[in-house]
């Protein structure tokens, strides 16, 4: 009887899975994480696979389950977990067992792939570079942002469940093998790189205190009472300017000119640093925080920053 | 404000609350949330810059396991609403930033409390299983869904009636070098992002490249997408390169990744 009514999960309910799996974590609760939105997701799934009630009622019990990984590494697993269950439906040897064992050993290496992959690195990068547009006001920033990263996602959610899909429960093999170390390998070298880029550009500080006022000599910079205010005195002034001369008879050195001459961008690193140790300390975040802007206003007020 | 924006604006907040959870649209991420506000109230550009700012604070914000992030949904809305509200126009962006860090340590408390009422609503769910009644699963995974989008709606709703003149007289008595100063911390705060992300991500093996990518950050006329595709390179030939290592070797020795050590090797 199963041979001759075989279900097949089409690809059509495969993206109302793919599309419910958006709000996997809509019902995010401390006790078993995302089993609700889980449920939701496989509801097309179920509702083809199990006409009958009392396996449809095994099912939704079966997938309420503690679940919990990365919202979008979801989809793999989801992928796996239809192949099994279409299986299961036509009467292959699948039991709760190899399906929770699937979902579990799936989840905890694949949220280890997608925390740095999506949070520590597409979003800072596809942020950084939309907040440097919007810094300006420009709306193309925002826009950017929206749109890059969803296309990026979806296109990964909908490629991943597929695949998933078609591995079946071979994937469970390779997660042991290299593809998905190299994955996780080179978006932390992608993404230390870049971060380093985004704490030299995006990361300012500035010292104020002058630390010499050097009297230039006589030539050094412009005489501006040899200049007249015309367009000839103008185009003077800048061609001198940019034959080397200063722009006033004292040469003013901040402090922060100093540091630039050591490497732009030197404060901010070490900054950086000093934060990482505190959070190493296990000082809150938001402690940091609130002690930078304080230490912000404290400087600004004694002329350091 | 008119009604009309008023109602938009809570209709943003709603989305941004659900999104707050679900991650997946990123309609929280201040560079949008922020956004939307301007677009809805009006004020575009300078919730625009505000949203670039915060979205810089906010880079290394992220729900790990069931760790939660300080709430860039109700940072962003809830700052947005008082810049609008103030008046200030872009002047105001630094005291909204300033503001924007105690209401999002306000909203992790208010995600906790989301949390928790998340469980009773799971039970449910599993009554409804015991049942086979698909239809209560769904509905109630909508409202746990909706409860979200709540918890952000109603605080905005909150602060849309309180005066925009008390909130302009509060903005204005702040004196010139308190703004100054939280400018000039707003510059150094994205600090602590990054630091959360490095933290997470380093190792021994990936410190090289970190000094590298803040060395060639000092060459000023590379872009953000140029030093990006420099990290991509990187990357890859590394992957590369160290997989030739070890597979030449037979894994006899542990020098992967050095192909002039594998030539000598071989003699």
């Amino acid at each position: 009887m199963a041979d001759e009514k075989k279900v097949h999960l089409t690809k059509r309910d495969r993206l109302a899975v793919a599309w419910r799996s958006t709000f996997i974590q809509g019902s995010w609760n401390y006790e078993r994480m995302q089993n609700g939105g889980w449920v939701f997701s496989l509801i097309p799934a179920i509702k083809k696979l199990y006409p009958n009630k009392d396996d449809r009622i095994a099912a939704l019990k079966r997938h309420l389950e503690f679940f919990n990984t990365h919202p979008y590494l979801a989809s793999p697993v989801i992928g796996v977990t239809l192949a099994l269950e279409e299986d299961r439906a036509n009467g292959a040897a699948v039991d709760d067992v190899a399906i929770q064992g699937v979902k579990v050993g799936m989840m905890g290496p694949l949220a280890g792939v997608g925390d740095p992959v999506f949070w520590y690195t597409v979003r800072p990068i596809l942020g950084a570079l939309g907040a440097s547009l919007a810094l300006s006001g420009n709306i193309l920033g925002p826009i950017l942002f929206f749109v890059l990263w969803n296309i990026i996602r979806w296109g990964f959610m909908w490629y991943t469940q597929e695949f998933g899909y078609r591995a079946g429960s071979r994937i469970t093999e390779d997660l042991s093998g290299g593809l998905l170390q190299d994955v996780t390998k080179g978006a932390s070298i992608m993404g230390m790189f870049v971060l380093a880029a985004l704490v030299q550009r995006w990361v300012s500080i500035r010292f104020t205190p002058v630390v010499s006022n050097v009297r230039l000599a006589k030539g050094a910079y412009i005489d501006w009472t040899k200049i007249p205010l015309t367009h000839n005195g103008l185009q003077e002034a800048f061609t001198q300017y940019q034959s080397g001369l200063a722009l006033s008879a004292t040469r003013v050195t901040t402090l922060q000119n100093n540091l630039d001459s050591l490497i732009p961008g030197l404060a901010a690193l070490l900054l950086t640093f000093f934060c990482m140790w505190l959070l190493k300390k296990k000082v809150s975040p938001i402690i940091i925080i609130i002690g930078i802007f304080v230490f912000g206003i404290v400087a600004h007020v004694l002329n350091i920053l | 404000m008119s009604v009309i924006s008023m109602i938009l604006v809570v209709i943003v907040a709603f989305f941004a609350g659900m999104e707050g959870i679900l991650d997946e649209f990123e309609f929280h991420q201040p560079l949008v949330a922020c956004t939307l506000i301007g677009l809805v109230t009006g004020d575009l550009v300078p919730c625009i810059m505000l949203g670039g700012s915060l979205q810089l604070i906010a880079l290394g914000w992220a729900n790990i396991g069931a760790a939660v992030a300080p709430d860039a949904a109700l940072a962003s809305v809830a700052s947005s609403i008082i810049l609008v509200l103030g008046g200030q126009g872009t002047k105001g962006v630094s005291s909204a930033i300033g503001l924007a860090i105690p209401l999002a340590v306000a909203g992790l408390f208010l995600t906790m409390v989301a949390r928790t009422l998340a469980v009773p609503i799971i039970h449910i769910m599993d009554r409804a299983a015991d049942r086979g009644d698909i239809g209560s699963i769904d509905l109630w995974h909508i409202i746990a869904i909706c409860m979200q989008g709540l918890r952000i709606a109603i605080p905005a709703a909150l602060l849309l009636f309180i005066p925009a003149s008390a909130v302009r007289g509060v903005l204005s008595a702040m004196p010139a070098w308190l703004n100054a100063g939280m400018t000039i911390g707003g510059g150094m705060v994205v600090a602590v992002g990054y630091a959360m992300v490095i933290n997470m991500m380093s190792s021994r093996e990936v410190w090289p490249f970190f000094i590298l990518g803040f060395v060639i950050a000092t060459v000023t006329n590379l872009t953000l997408i140029a030093i990006g595709a420099i990290g991509i390179s990187l990357a890859l030939i590394y992957l590369d390169l160290s997989k030739k290592g070890s597979s030449s070797n037979g894994g006899g020795s542990s020098n992967a990744g050095d192909p002039i050590d594998n030539i000598l090797n071989d003699y």
